[in-house]
């Protein structure tokens, strides 16, 4: 009897069921927060055609970047991308769909998703090409336009600590998009820095609710930095 | 003599009042945080998550976990609160942020502000610069006031796509501080030893001149 125990042993298990065509929900900002091996384990899968959703595309070699190699993003969905330079040239030749969609919108997006509501409006993006063929409605004389919200059949997130129920909690800046991306998967898959035993985590401190995981799996991560800069 | 980078930003920094939660963009507007004088507190927010962001850290400090919105890694202050991308943009589009600071490539005068996509090269995205100028109170735009060409950044209307209409209300150039209201730019001070003439020529949308403009103090 499993229970509530959602703790996988193997990347394989933690990925099962990903099929070519799905929608993958991803945290993460730039390379910080990213789950790293679940990505991996869905390079080699060779998963196909998948439309990612995730506020940035890694780099060329690292992050979501190593599954635009073997073209198996057919549609990327972000706020801020191109620091890769496969991704440069895929975009240009139009084998890569590119939808970019503001920060603060794409967080909603995922939040809503995961909260039932199918919509919302929003006065970022009014008047922009974000704005194109989207309803637009006036509340107290100010326009808004009108945003679906987004699901998956798979969010994949990283966090510091889960429990053996799928209980998350975030270190640092490295919580950003996994929250929401979290809520927003049909399965929600957690790689974590370490699993502790149901308990050891303060109820008042958990970021994320294990009903919203499904799958916790123990990763080793390099999380590499982006942007080193330093002070003297 | 048109400002530099860093006369802009101490510019820029004169606009920061005591409590103020402030967003800063990257570029000249991230060098505001080197000129907060030093009779007030303002804390700074980053929109991956991180409110009350610090000084770069010591090589001794580096942290993967911790970066700022340009994805460089950074410090948080005393007092500093970490949250998630939704939590930011409710703070952000909520309007609870009380300035954000950003660059751009033009700015008419609707207020209306043009900051990520030139047609025909590679756009690589409005991260969070769309959400920063629908709901900040006050935006402060900094940027030259004409490009390498010598033409004009600020104009009667904006031909690049927009990131936001009627929203930016003040801007720091190298050559002035103009306010946006009431379809036009309203000249306040100039750059030292730039005349009226020469923001005049290089300023194609209306601008409204007084009797008198007073050199910025930077």
């Amino acid at each position: 009897m499993a229970g509530f125990d959602k703790v996988v042993d193997n990347y394989e298990q933690a990925m099962q069921g990903l099929q070519d065509g799905m929608t993958l929900i991803a945290g993460g900002f730039g390379l910080c927060g990213i789950p790293e091996g679940l990505i991996a384990e869905i390079k080699r899968m060779n998963t196909r055609e998948l439309t990612v959703v995730s506020n940035n595309c890694g780099v060329d070699d690292f992050g979501l970047g190593i599954l635009l190699e073997g073209q198996q993003i057919k549609k990327i969905i972000a706020s801020y991308v191109g620091e890769n330079s496969i991704f440069e040239k895929q975009a240009i030749e139009g084998t890569l769909d590119v939808e970019l969609t503001p920060q603060g919108t794409l967080a909603e997006k995922m939040r809503a998703g995961g909260a039932g509501i199918p919509a919302f409006y929003t006065a970022t993006g009014f008047g922009t090409p974000v704005a194109e063929g989207k309803e637009v409605r006036e509340f107290d004389g100010r326009p808004y336009i009108m945003e679906e919200s987004i699901t998956g059949e798979f969010a994949i997130v990283k966090a510091w600590k889960a429990d053996r129920y799928g209980n998350l909690v975030y270190r640092d800046t490295a919580m950003n998009f996994n929250p929401m991306a979290a809520t927003a998967g049909k399965i929600t898959v957690a790689e974590v820095e370490e699993i502790v035993e149901p308990g050891e985590l303060d109820p008042c401190h958990i970021h994320t609710q294990g009903i919203f995981v499904d799958r916790v799996i123990k990763g080793n991560f390099e999380k590499r930095i982006e942007r080193r800069v330093t002070r003297s | 003599m048109s400002l530099s980078r860093e006369q802009i930003a101490i510019r820029v920094s004169q606009e920061l009042k005591d409590g103020y939660y402030v967003n800063l963009g990257i570029g000249i507007p991230t060098l505001v945080a080197n000129y907060v004088p030093d009779d007030i507190e303002v804390m700074l927010q980053s929109e991956n998550g991180l409110l009350g962001m610090g000084p770069y850290p010591t090589e001794e400090e580096v942290d993967a976990d911790m970066i700022n919105a340009g994805k460089e890694t950074v410090t948080a202050v005393t007092g500093a609160a970490i949250f998630n991308s939704a939590d930011s943009f409710a703070m952000i589009r909520g309007g609870h942020v009380d300035l954000t600071v950003l660059g751009a490539f033009e700015v008419d005068q609707q207020g209306n502000i043009a900051s990520w996509m030139i047609p025909g090269k590679l756009v690589k995205g409005m991260g969070g610069a769309m959400d920063l100028v629908a709901g900040a109170k006050n935006i402060v735009v900094t940027m030259t006031h004409a490009n390498k060409k010598g033409e004009s950044k600020m104009l009667s209307e904006c031909t690049l796509p927009l990131t936001g209409v009627n929203c930016v209300k003040k801007i720091v150039t190298d050559l002035a501080v103009l306010e946006v209201k009431d379809g036009a730019f309203h000249l306040l001070e100039r750059a030292p030893g730039v005349s009226v003439d020469e923001i005049q020529q290089k300023t194609a949308g209306k601008l409204v001149v007084p009797e008198f403009v007073p050199e910025m103090n930077v």
